[in-house]
């Protein structure tokens, strides 16, 4: 591997619309960016805002959040109550100096995996872009 | 972190073939989740999945005392049961069982040059998919007992034949239609390909099958209001729009005796109100107070409230028999029922915005719709084909077919095949020469897609008919405003010139797009979409009938375009994967469910109104109050999990410390 700076992003995505576009991605072979790891949720809504802090605690240089589109969340509303979260979680890290493009709310349904992957790159360019996250020179 | 150092864990890799070994390193990943923390075994095999692979995971628990397993391969969507049955064959709770999904989320996709990468990123996976399992904990499934009875929403020949199905099986079945008569678009149909059987002839059998069933219970004129439940346990409620109308079974209860809607039509005679007829794509009039044709099922007419100018006629008209009620209004009312299949069908997309063509500008470009109308023997002209413009009989026809399907220039058009409409329009190419001899049929085409059974032999039928089949999209139609004809331009590209041909009526084979209204029950179901707007199966090729939706189903064209053979074929597929369930009489629900922690629970009720399925409620327990969970109710989504300030709800499988814990491994652990 080459010594230059990988970014760690951290994903977090739902069970049944962004997690299933993510697999069809694979299904249909389109590459991108090996730079995000993803944990599975059953849906947007369960998405404590500890989590994410945690993620950038740790150290992540960015965090991803992927729910169902508006209207379609296979539990009705998660994604709107999830949503809402996800706007406290950026009007916190500006409050923190830490700038919020580092974090990302987006939408991918079930048979987007194109769509999964144009968000994989873009996510994983705009961190690279932002360089590693300043929480790590605070790390023990 | 959260410890747990009783926690053994045996790794798994799964080569599947080159599939995931192309990729990456698969040495030096099992290598590595040997260093990890509480993995007491790795391992790997060529197909996991295989039986041997199976057994490798049942044997190793034994061996090495796991208490959870890791399986790194393809996608939980995928295997996550296949494994679980594999953890629990080895002694242990199938719920201590976690996936990391190295092919679909990444040998997939970093396949050129990207080896490093690759097992770079399948290290950190399993390291994320471990630091999970170290903290699972046993789980039992609930089982529910399922409601002995279905639903079908939509009666077209998809939605009839899964009802029967379902019927004859021994299931009472709702079957719903939104429309004041059963048949759906087959009905408006005059010839079926490639057999040329008369569509009526073959359906209204049908029809007269489920209006018969005693185990349908046929709801036309009705809508799904609002769906709550779970598979087995559906409640459904119904709006049953007001039809002015009552039937003789609703006129006996109350108390008109020999009352209702006996079909007589005489209300109809005295109406003074005309509309266009829908069913006859608007070329036929109907009254206010309507039946769609003379075949409808159920034979009751019904009253149009928009365009009722409340005269009254009809009533007096009616008599005796009592059966009008112009007061009438919107009922609803409540089932439950196991299973649902949805078959909600399909409409032609608005060809007139493809404005090239002309339709709706000039008399004579029709759709294929008008057309199967105009040719049938029931249809407005008694199936003497003229043209809208002066009746007269049409000597050559244009019939374009890929009208906004295949079509990638945006607005209404599709990007799919619409997949019937070259043997449609086949078959109206026949039609054409067997009601008018000596006219000339021109189909202007981009491919004949005859896929089916005894379809190519259709084709050259045609092809021998005398058809003439030009290659190439139509660019432009013009009419010629004294005669009305209309010319149809389009690049022959075989001979790779431009043609111009002159013909008496153009047919467009437009595209198919979801019925309109089919979007608001997908989402009242909680059924996906595909990219293109149909309902969205559980697996293309696996699961086709099913949904993401445990006990929702699909059957025919709501699903993506289908022919009639195609449709019936889904339908009895729907109906058989539908009748599972409930002939099982339980099935089993994942016990993601939320838990309180009463110690923790400071009884804000926050998570209350989070739930979207109102299983959560405050109750006063040992003099405090505290939250409880209806499990029943819950479906495992963590809204309120996520919410909880005090951190008082265990989403189950799905627990914070799990959660955190994978976090915190994948970013503090790694080489």
């Amino acid at each position: 591997m080459s010594d230059e700076w990988n970014p760690k992003i951290q994903a977090i995505i739902c069970n049944w619309c962004s997690y299933a576009g993510a697999d069809l991605a694979g299904g249909a072979r389109i590459q991108y960016p090996p730079d995000i790891r993803a944990v599975r949720v059953m849906c947007t809504g369960r998405i404590d805002m500890l989590f994410i802090l945690k993620a950038f605690v740790d150290g992540a240089d960015g965090v991803l959040v992927s729910g169902c589109h508006f209207g379609d969340c296979h539990y009705l509303e998660g994604n709107y109550k999830a949503a809402k979260r996800m706007f406290m979680i950026k009007a916190l890290m500006k409050n923190i100096g830490l700038d919020d493009k580092r974090f990302r709310m987006t939408f991918v349904s079930a048979s987007e995996g194109a769509k999964w992957a144009k968000v994989m790159e873009d996510v994983s360019s705009k961190i690279k872009e932002l360089g590693p996250s300043p929480i790590k020179e605070f790390q023990v | 972190m959260a410890e747990n150092s009783e926690a053994r864990i045996g790794v798994f890799l799964c080569h599947c073939g080159t599939n995931i070994a192309g990729s990456m390193s698969i040495d030096e990943v099992v290598d590595y989740a040997k260093t990890l923390p509480y993995v007491a075994h790795a391992d790997q095999y060529q197909y996991m999945c295989s039986t041997p692979g199976q057994k490798k995971i049942a044997d190793a628990i034994k061996e090495h005392n796991l208490t959870g397993i890791v399986v790194a391969a393809c996608s939980p969507r995928l295997h996550e049961p296949t494994f679980r049955t594999a953890t629990k064959e080895g002694g242990l709770n199938p719920f201590r069982f976690e996936m990391a999904n190295i092919r679909e989320q990444n040998a997939w996709v970093h396949m050129h040059g990207m080896h490093d990468e690759s097992t770079a990123k399948a290290k950190d996976q399993v390291r994320i998919a471990v630091a999970k399992a170290a903290l699972l904990e046993d789980l039992i499934p609930k089982s529910v007992p399922v409601e002995h009875a279905a639903m079908v929403v939509g009666a077209g020949v998809g939605g009839m034949q899964a009802a029967l199905d379902l019927a004859s099986a021994g299931i009472k079945t709702y079957l719903i239609e939104a429309q004041p008569t059963i048949g759906g678009r087959m009905s408006q149909l005059d010839k079926t390909f490639p057999t040329l059987d008369c569509s009526q002839c073959i359906l209204t059998p049908k029809m007269v099958d489920v209006g018969r069933h005693p185990n349908i219970e046929l709801l036309t004129y009705h809508e799904v209001e609002k769906v709550e439940g779970y598979i087995g346990n559906f409640d459904i409620t119904i709006r049953k729009k007001a039809r002015g109308v009552l039937t003789p079974t609703e006129a006996t209860a109350k108390g008109i005796v020999g009352g209702g809607c006996n079909g007589c039509g005489d209300c109809s005679g005295v109406c003074p109100v005309i509309k266009p007829n829908p069913f006859e794509m608007g070329m036929a009039p109907r009254k206010a107070i309507y039946i769609y044709h003379a075949q409808v099922m159920p034979l009751i007419y019904t009253v149009d409230f928009d365009a009722c100018v409340k005269c009254g006629l009809c009533v007096e008209a009616c008599g005796e028999k009592k059966a009008i009620d112009l007061e009438m209004v919107d009922e609803f009312r409540q089932v439950k029922v196991g299973t649902v299949v949805l078959a909600t069908g399909f409409d032609l997309i608005p060809i007139e915005e493809k404005k090239e063509w002309g339709y709706k500008r000039f008399e004579n470009v029709i759709n294929s719709l008008e057309f199967e109308r105009l040719i049938c023997a029931s249809g407005p002209t008694g199936g003497h084909l003229v043209r809208p413009s002066d009746g007269k009989t049409p000597k050559a026809v244009g019939i374009v077919l890929c009208a906004g399907s295949r079509d990638n220039t945006g607005g209404v058009a599709k990007a799919y095949c619409s997949r019937f409409c070259c043997m449609y329009s086949l078959k109206h190419a026949h039609q054409m020469y067997e009601k008018i001899p000596g006219c000339k049929v021109y189909l202007f085409y981009m491919d004949i897609r005859s896929f089916g059974k005894a379809y190519e032999e259709f084709y050259y039928r045609i092809q021998n008919e005398g058809a003439k089949f030009i290659r190439g999209r139509v660019a432009n139609i013009l009419e010629d405003s004294d005669t009305k004809n209309l010319h149809v331009f389009a690049e022959d590209t075989l001979l790779g010139r431009p043609v111009d041909i002159e013909v008496d009526l153009v047919i467009l084979a437009a595209a198919t797009e979801p019925k309109d209204g089919a979007n608001v029950v997908r989402k009242k179901f909680g059924v996906s979409a595909s990219q293109d707007g149909w309902m969205l199966e559980a697996h293309p090729k696996l699961n086709p009938c099913g949904t993401t939706t445990a006990g929702v189903f699909l059957a025919g064209v709501c699903q993506g375009p289908k022919d009639i053979p195609d449709t019936v074929a889904q339908a009895e597929g729907a109906a058989s994967a539908a009748s599972i369930p409930i002939h099982m009489g339980e099935v089993e629900l994942e016990p993601y469910f939320a838990m309180c922690m009463e110690e923790l629970c400071a009884g804000c009720g926050m998570c209350v109104n989070l739930c979207p399925y109102s299983a959560l409620a405050l109750v006063e327990k040992d003099g405090r109050t505290v939250m409880q969970v209806t499990e029943a109710k819950c479906k495992g989504c963590g809204t309120c999990g996520g919410f909880c300030p005090g951190g008082a709800i265990k989403m189950q499988h799905f627990t914070t410390p799990q959660i955190v814990n994978q976090i915190h491994q994948f970013l503090t652990g790694g080489e």
